[in-house]
């Protein structure tokens, strides 16, 4: 096994772990919590790949994988905006409970 | 003797009133059709427009007679038509025309004469019937469809006017359909003719087929023009007979029917139920007449093939017949008590006059015989409607007397044709034409009997009109009331009928025989040489003789008498079986009742059971079969298509509603979904781009 | 495959898998906060120093101290009634193990199919600073204008409504 697979299994397990998170937990913020992991996992696979890939002095992936997190900085900051103005709403921060939108 | 038709002159171009010739018969139609629009009983509007129809129609006939007499006079002989084509079928065509030729003329102007007599004496007549009306309208049209046989150059069109004419027999006859007897004399009338146009009509079916025309004259191709009966010649019916023999007798069983000949005889009698103006007119004058017409109008067909001395298989069979119902109807007369029941039988008898002359005289013999026996028929028919009408409708002799003095100008007339009737020597007009007849009987080469059966017949004629006369003019008045004069609107048709039955006579005279020479085409010879005939002057003393003797002893038994109406009859306290016998007309209708007529209702009801119960019966099972088809559609379309559809939106429904439960509203639901999408899409992926 | 690869490993997974079980949402909060330190050590181990410390930065700096803010706002420490798991836990396990075993099957099938270059990029921050006002300049702007447009959106979602329904 090469390390770059070693890389990419670890960032595939944490990804894993922050799928179930999100989609286990029953609050929003543990959600969100999930979602940061995955991003997270898949950052780890662009440096991993930039690491061990062709052409490293391109910095594409180091640029993608900082790129990557000033985002999921921003979409974290809007996100946990919005459950809180959810909560402020509905008094909850439970997922299961918040279901206007059912069908 | 038969004379040849000479040739007539090649007609050239029809006449001005050749062209106009269908106006006369179509004048009196379209008045009839007006008259049926009229929508209250208008009298006088119905009255004039028949009569100034018909009036209109006599002005063009004696046009036209002046046409040809002219041609005549300048030694042609005419015979123009006008021809035209009404329907086209594959090569063939039905071909319809009109001919005006000296026997079409004399009998336009006769039809059209007594008829518009008729007309004004019906005025009087029906003027206290409630439907004035409605008999104009038919007199109309029956005066037209007459016409329109007259006229008729094309056989088609001559069985077409003759059926209308049959048709107005029949509402005629049973004209007061009220009256049960006068329903069932108009249904005999119609069902006896019809089985004559049964034969008729394969006739006229043969005809066309074998010669290939409709048309009489048509420049050398009509049917009774020399090319195409030298083709019917030369084809060989059943019975020895040629084709031209087989469909001159059945054109004469047609004639037979209409003109009452003897099988076919039945129905003339019962149709006095009629109105009396209605018996003078067709049952006397004209419709009867129509039959003669017709064989007088195929003429060359009938003696085609004659051998020298013209005598032919189907002229034959027309003598006898003709021959044999003089005889038969005049004994019948002699019984009879209705005194419109005895000239009724007096018309068939004359008929067969007729008949006998056409098959043994030739066209001018039997034509002379049917113009005189028009006129002195219809007087006498128009007399005993006005001595009816003078006894207060009653119409038994027996109860009628002594009019000679209450109604003169009644009697007068009637004496006249009575006289005319009897063939009384030289002044009257029965005598000259009765006279031809029997001299063409004299001389006729197959048999002597129909002379002496003739003979016989005048003698019958005169014995009963006798009679009759004694009764109804004569003795004692035996009715109940006053007998009174009829007004002026019927006398005077009288005495102008009266004097033709004079005048005529004087057309047919051994002098001048002017009918005959203007029929045939030549010249006429005015001269005592004809009576130089061999025996003429000794059968004209024989047949003076012979009436002589009828009425003496008519006037023996019956003269001035005046006999109970309850008491017998002279005769029939002499000879009571034959005058049972007489009196129920040799029991011919009871013969047909019982033959004919019986075997008809039982195949009546024959076809009545097959027809309910077959054809009902498979009507009603296939009406069953549909019922249940029905049913059965509506089972399926309610429960089947409406069920599936109801239960299929059902489940739409349904089917929606658990889709939407997808959209949870969860949204951790849908997180679960999209990742489970991309493992499913990468495997996907992976499997599709495998080598 | 050393032991300090598997050491940050450890760390690493742990973290996360200790964040997404713990009961008490702060602690999971700290937890992942260790999950994310384990991940900088990563970039680090990988020679991406720059990436490791803006990892620590950002994430570690503001991610964490954000979700922290959040669960206080949002009484986060109070534990529901019906647990914090959902009642349909085992399904969404599955679910993750399916793409993770999908996952891991890619890169086990795959990965020796790439080249794969194991000598260390030269890498200074002053190429990265370079490289960011060079070729990556637009992405840069967007990504400034990005922040931009998220601060003053998570101010307004987040603030107090005029009559406020607390």
């Amino acid at each position: 096994m090469t390390p770059l697979a070693g890389y990419l299994l670890v960032a595939a397990l944490v990804f894993a772990i922050g799928l179930a998170g999100a989609l286990v937990r029953r609050n929003a913020i543990m959600v969100l919590i999930g979602i940061e992991l995955m991003l997270n996992a898949a950052n780890l696979n662009f440096i991993a790949f930039w690491r061990y890939g062709p052409h490293p002095e391109a910095l594409t992936g180091m640029m993608f994988a900082i790129f990557s997190i000033a985002v999921a900085a921003a979409e974290a900051a809007v996100g946990l905006g919005l459950v809180i103005a959810i909560y402020r709403h509905t008094h909850t921060t439970e997922i299961d409970k918040i279901n206007r939108m059912k069908g | 003797m038969i004379q040849e038709v000479s040739s007539f002159t090649p007609q050239t171009a029809p006449s001005a009133i050749t062209g106009i010739l269908w106006l006369i018969p179509a004048l009196p139609i379209v008045a009839s059709g007006c008259i049926a629009l009229l929508k209250q009983p208008r009298r006088t509007v119905a009255a004039a427009l028949s009569i100034g129809s018909l009036g209109i129609s006599l002005v063009l006939s004696i046009a036209a007679f002046a046409h040809v007499l002219s041609g005549w006079l300048a030694g042609n002989a005419v015979r123009e038509f006008a021809n035209f084509t009404w329907i086209r079928f594959g090569g063939s065509a039905v071909e319809l025309g009109w001919v005006l030729d000296p026997l079409s003329a004399v009998m336009l102007v006769m039809v059209s004469f007594v008829g518009l007599l008729i007309f004004i004496y019906s005025t009087g007549y029906m003027a206290h019937d409630e439907n004035f009306t409605r008999f104009f309208c038919f007199l109309s049209l029956f005066a037209g469809a007459m016409l329109g046989v007259v006229i008729s150059n094309s056989i088609l069109l001559l069985f077409m006017s003759w059926e209308i004419v049959g048709l107005t027999s029949y509402l005629l006859i049973g004209f007061w359909y009220q009256k049960p007897s006068a329903a069932a004399a108009a249904k005999k009338a119609f069902l006896t003719t019809r089985v004559g146009d049964i034969f008729f009509l394969l006739g006229i079916v043969w005809l066309f087929a074998q010669t290939g025309t409709l048309l009489f004259y048509n420049h050398g191709e009509g049917s009774l023009e020399p090319l195409a009966l030298a083709s019917l010649l030369t084809q060989h019916a059943a019975l020895g007979l040629t084709a031209a023999g087989a469909i001159g007798l059945l054109i004469f069983a047609g004639a037979a029917g209409k003109s009452g000949q003897l099988p076919l005889h039945v129905w003339l009698p019962d149709a006095m139920e009629g109105p009396t103006p209605v018996s003078a007119l067709i049952h006397a004058a004209t419709m009867v007449a129509a039959g003669v017409y017709l064989i007088a109008r195929v003429y060359p067909l009938m003696q085609a093939g004659a051998s020298d001395s013209g005598v032919t298989t189907s002229l034959t069979v027309v003598t006898w017949v003709g021959a044999s119902t003089a005889v038969f109807a005049a004994l019948i007369a002699v019984a009879q008590n209705d005194i419109k029941r005895i000239l009724a039988y007096s018309t068939v008898s004359q008929l067969g006059y007729m008949m006998a002359g056409l098959g043994m005289g030739g066209v001018a013999v039997g034509m002379f015989h049917l113009i005189t026996h028009a006129f002195f028929k219809a007087l006498l028919f128009m007399g005993a409607g006005s001595a009816i009408h003078g006894c207060h409708e009653e119409q038994d002799v027996r109860h009628m007397g002594g009019l000679r003095e209450s109604m003169p100008r009644t009697f007068i007339t009637y004496a006249i044709g009575m006289l005319a009737l009897c063939g009384f020597p030289i002044f009257f007009s029965g005598f000259w034409s009765k006279d031809a007849i029997l001299e063409a009987a004299q001389h006729w080469t197959v048999a002597r009997t129909p002379f002496y059966m003739l003979v016989f017949g005048a003698l019958l004629t005169a014995f009963y009109m006798t009679r009759q006369v004694s009764y109804v003019f004569f003795g004692r008045y035996r009715g109940h009331g006053h007998a009174h004069e009829s007004p002026a609107v019927m006398t005077t048709p009288l005495a102008i009928l009266a004097f033709f039955a004079i005048a005529l006579g004087a057309l047919g005279t051994p002098v001048w025989p002017w009918f005959r020479a203007f029929l045939d085409g030549h010249a006429a010879e005015f001269g005592f040489r004809g009576f130089s005939e061999p025996g003429l002057l000794a059968l004209m003393a024989t047949s003076s003789l012979v009436v002589f003797l009828g009425l003496g002893l008519g006037w023996a038994i019956y003269g001035n008498k005046s006999p109970l109406p309850a008491a017998p009859d002279a005769l029939e306290a002499s000879m009571p079986l034959v005058w049972t016998v007489l009196k129920n007309k040799f029991y011919v209708d009871e013969l047909y009742g019982v033959t004919v007529i019986a075997f008809y209702a039982w195949w009546a009801r024959v076809a009545d059971w097959f027809d309910r119960f077959v054809w009902g019966g498979a009507v009603a099972g296939v009406t069953w079969l549909f019922g249940l088809f029905a049913q059965l559609n509506r089972f399926l379309d309610t429960n089947v298509v409406d069920g599936s559809f109801d239960k299929g939106c059902e489940e739409l429904s349904n089917g929606g509603g658990l889709l939407a439960n997808i959209q949870s509203g969860v949204v951790q639901n849908y997180l679960r979904i999209l990742a489970l999408a991309v493992v499913a899409l990468v495997l996907i992926l992976f499997w599709s781009s495998r080598p | 495959m050393t032991v300090i690869f598997f050491l940050i490993a450890a760390i690493a997974v742990a973290g996360a898998l200790a964040a997404v079980l713990l009961k008490h949402l702060v602690h999971s909060a700290l937890a992942v906060t260790i999950a994310f330190g384990g991940l900088a050590l990563m970039f680090l181990s990988l020679d991406a120093q720059f990436a490791g410390f803006v990892q620590v930065l950002v994430y570690i700096g503001a991610v964490a101290i954000l979700i922290v803010f959040a669960i206080l706002l949002t009484r986060g420490a109070d534990l529901p009634r019906e647990g914090v798991f959902s009642s349909t836990w085992l399904t969404g396990v599955v679910i993750a193990a399916a793409v993770f075993s999908v996952i891991g099957w890619a890169v086990i099938n795959s990965v020796n199919a790439i080249p794969q270059q194991s000598e260390v990029p030269n890498v200074s921050v002053h190429d990265i600073g370079v490289a960011l006002v060079g070729p990556y300049v637009l992405p840069l702007e967007i990504v400034a204008l990005l922040l931009t447009a998220a601060t003053i959106g998570a101010a307004i979602v987040a603030m107090h409504e005029k009559g406020g329904s607390e």
